[in-house]
């Protein structure tokens, strides 16, 4: 035994120094270097600008607290969408933290849109608390209250959120959804055209 | 539950049914040490390796020596992570700023990544600087892979070799994987990631200023390096504190596809690896028919549990499924399968968060590290770890029929099967030891968020997964506390390696043994029957076990989810 450790110790050290090297350094400084040069915008962020500024991700969700806007899914990610704080709210089941918080969503969007039942993404805190994605029927629940906030047709509204569903990759691959930072930004634009 | 969600589901064992033979024929060259056309490119490197570490490739070692060698090279790379981890706020790449961690966190961190758990106790996005990602974890995440499927090699050969001395030589192993296998692998995987959406770049985060015109700071990195490897080598420890939930890290249904696809890719083609060797692949067929039947059970309990939803919420005015801790971009299907993916295999990894599942759903994939992540399981962990349960099974069979168990060509004796059940037993006697513990005692019980008996299922979860080298969490369960963080520590190694030990014992021991030819009395291990007789052997015997603290956790829980009952 006292010989098979002797044994092991140049080669245990040795090649923890060149695999850190190799699995460390080179591999991802290489894999940085070559996603830089063939896709900067994904490497970065995906970011998304408006008049050269960057309004968020792509990627990740907002707040929406503005009647005006589509409401975003419930964060608890920091005190809401920190995107130096990804999490979820880890409540259980039955868990009375749980009913309090919906509780009071549900109110909420009763008070601002009527009618019941309330989509459950709507109301229920994402995995990451930066989900960037409503469920179509959370974001058709809201259609009637943007609208009249915005003084917009709610048909126009309504046509706005089915142009911007996103139908799964192959048919099967994940749930439709819509991102609320692009319907938002889509929402803006139509209300500035109509002022015009 | 939809049509679409089934045919996911049946997508997604398929695609890894036709992969199964292919990652199994390529296994098998490097387990046989033959040249694989990447040969050409990395020959070099392989050779210039051993060459600086004085390694003698062809040195066939007896299992003690294997085992030394394993031992001493994980103990130099924790070494290494610990130092980088303590050191951090000095080294550089560090563009937040980071403060070193503390020796309990530090401990903690580089057991959880040099035995392939990747238990996080820390929030990546805010603790960890773009060095201590890269250099500190992301060659783990390579070489506790490499690790274990060497250790699947050398068990594999004690049941192929006959009359032989030695079980292979763990430093060539180890180097074959990792360059001819598992980096490969990674630098398409990292470039697809970062096509689809995941950051890789140094820098350490960026500011936008959101619609409201409220300042956003999205934190970013050399992700897709470090994602790709995470899942192929079923690690599991995430860049970002939400881990495969966060957007940057999994940005699409696809990409959350191919992650779970790439978590059971190696472990599938091991099965078939293991056939090639002991030179019928029917054996290799045979198990993992009997694995995924468990898996698929699995997959219908927390398909049909989330779907169905918490009835709580749904007196309060909310309809649909339980999206608590989902992801919209995913939804309640795939969330479901990545859960009972990324738990049959000790990946850890997650894409939405378990303790956020209804309770029958959440206790699957406590289940399924309870049952030693033997279906499919880590990379080569999980095959050596369900061989174990084979020798049982052949044991148990043999008991029956009144004959010396058999096993492809080998005696299975009274050493192998103490061994065996050494090896099995250690799991339920830390996984409840530990959990007793910390139930009783102050600083286990400042751990839980959740109160009553989802409380308890948090304790037991952390646990069963650094015990079962899982690393996914029932995460509202503090952890960072220095009780936590040395209990889970310990629990980490003691899971990993005294599995390990006991493992490579039969190894050699078999190895040593003469050859012998199947007879019309032996019992045939192909058929359904076996496959049957399997099942019931790690559903009773590592399962069983478990039933009463389930009881007290996840199915007490839903009992009270159904009743109404808040805690």
């Amino acid at each position: 035994m006292g010989k098979d450790f002797l044994t092991s110790l140049r080669p245990a050290f040795t090649l923890t120094i060149l695999f850190a090297l190799l699995l460390g350094i080179v591999y991802p400084l290489t894999m940085t270097g070559i996603g830089q040069t063939l896709f900067p915008h994904q490497a970065n962020g995906s970011l998304v600008e408006e008049q050269g500024k960057p309004v968020g991700s792509s990627l990740i969700g907002q707040g929406f607290a503005d009647p005006r806007y589509f409401s975003s899914r419930p964060s608890a990610a920091g005190k809401g969408y920190d995107g130096l704080a990804s999490s979820g709210s880890n409540f259980g089941p039955t868990s009375q933290a749980l009913v309090d918080r919906t509780k009071a969503d549900v109110a909420k969007f009763q008070q601002m849109s009527p009618g019941l039942p309330v989509p459950s993404d709507l109301v229920t805190a994402s995995a990451s608390g930066l989900d960037p994605d409503i469920s179509p029927e959370a974001a058709f629940y809201q259609v009637a209250r943007v609208a009249a906030v915005r003084g917009l047709p709610a048909a126009r509204v309504r046509a706005l959120v089915q142009d911007t569903i996103r139908t799964p990759f192959l048919g099967f691959l994940g749930d439709p959804s819509v991102n609320i930072l692009d319907l938002n930004r889509r929402l803006d634009r139509i209300s500035a055209t109509t002022a015009q | 539950m939809t049509f679409q969600g089934w045919l996911l589901i049946a997508a997604f064992v398929g695609i890894l049914l036709a992969l199964t033979k292919p990652v199994g024929l390529w296994l098998f060259a490097l387990y046989e040490g033959r040249p694989t056309p990447l040969h050409a490119i990395l020959g070099p490197v392989e050779r210039g390796f051993y060459k600086l570490s004085a390694i003698d490739p062809n040195e066939d070692q007896s299992w003690r020596r294997y085992a030394v060698h394993m031992l001493i090279f994980n103990a130099a790379l924790l070494l290494l992570t610990y130092a980088i981890l303590r050191l951090q706020a000095g080294l550089p790449l560090n563009p937040l700023g980071y403060a070193g961690l503390s020796e309990h966190l530090s401990f903690n961190t580089a057991v959880s990544f040099t035995t392939n758990t990747n238990w996080q106790s820390y929030g990546g996005e805010s603790t960890m600087s773009n060095l201590s990602q890269m250099l500190g974890l992301t060659i783990h995440n390579f070489l506790s892979a490499a690790t274990g499927i060497a250790l699947a090699f050398a068990f594999f050969r004690g049941f192929a070799r006959r009359s032989a001395a030695g079980i292979g030589n763990f430093w060539a192993d180890v180097t074959r994987v990792t360059l001819y296998l598992l980096l490969p692998i990674c630098i398409v995987y990292a470039l697809f990631l970062i096509a689809s959406g995941v950051p890789q770049t140094l820098a350490g985060s960026v500011d936008v200023t959101t619609l409201e015109g409220v300042k956003q700071t999205l934190a970013l990195g050399p992700v897709a390096s470090q994602e790709a490897i995470k899942m192929l080598g079923t690690n599991g420890g995430g860049f970002f504190n939400a881990n495969s939930a966060h957007p940057f890290e999994n940005p699409t249904a696809l990409t959350n596809f191919v992650q779970m696809v790439s978590i059971f890719l190696i472990g599938f083609g091991l099965t078939w690896t293991f056939g090639k060797a002991v030179g019928n692949t029917r054996q290799g067929w045979a198990i993992l028919a009997a694995m995924l039947t468990i898996f698929l059970i699995g997959v219908t309990v927390v398909y049909t549990q989330e779907a169905a939803g918490n009835p709580i919420l749904h007196g309060l005015g909310v309809s649909g499924g339980n999206m608590e801790g989902k992801e919209v971009r995913f939804g309640i299907a795939a969330s479901a399968l990545f859960s009972v993916v990324t738990t049959a295999a000790s990946c850890g990894a997650v894409n939405a968060m378990h303790d956020s599942f209804t309770a029958l759903g959440g206790m699957i994939p406590l289940f399924n590290i309870q049952l030693g992540e033997v279906v499919v399981g880590g990379v080569g962990a999980g095959i050596y770890g369900f061989l174990l349960f084979a020798i049982l099974a052949v044991f148990v069979a043999g008991l029956m029929v009144g004959r010396t168990p058999e096993y492809v060509g080998k005696k299975i004796e009274s050493r192998e099967v103490k061994l065996a059940v050494l090896a099995i037993a250690v799991l339920p006697l830390i996984i409840l030891g530990f959990t007793a513990i910390a139930s009783v005692m102050d600083a286990g019980l400042a751990g839980p968020l959740n109160k009553g008996p989802h409380g308890f299922s948090e304790i037991l979860y952390a646990f069963t997964s650094a015990v079962g080298n899982n690393g996914s969490a029932f995460a509202g369960l503090t952890a960072n506390t220095p009780f936590y963080n040395g209990l889970l520590g310990i629990a980490m190694w003691l899971g990993r390696f005294f599995v390990i030990i006991p493992m490579l014992a039969i190894a050699g021991s078999l190895a040593a043994k003469k050859y012998t030819p199947a007879t019309a009395g032996s019992f045939p291990t192909t058929g359904p029957l076996w496959t049957g007789l399997l099942i019931g052997i790690v559903l009773i015997v590592g399962g069983l076990t478990f039933l009463p603290s389930l009881a007290l956790g996840p199915i007490a829980d839903h009992l009270a989810m159904i009743r109404g009952q808040l805690f």
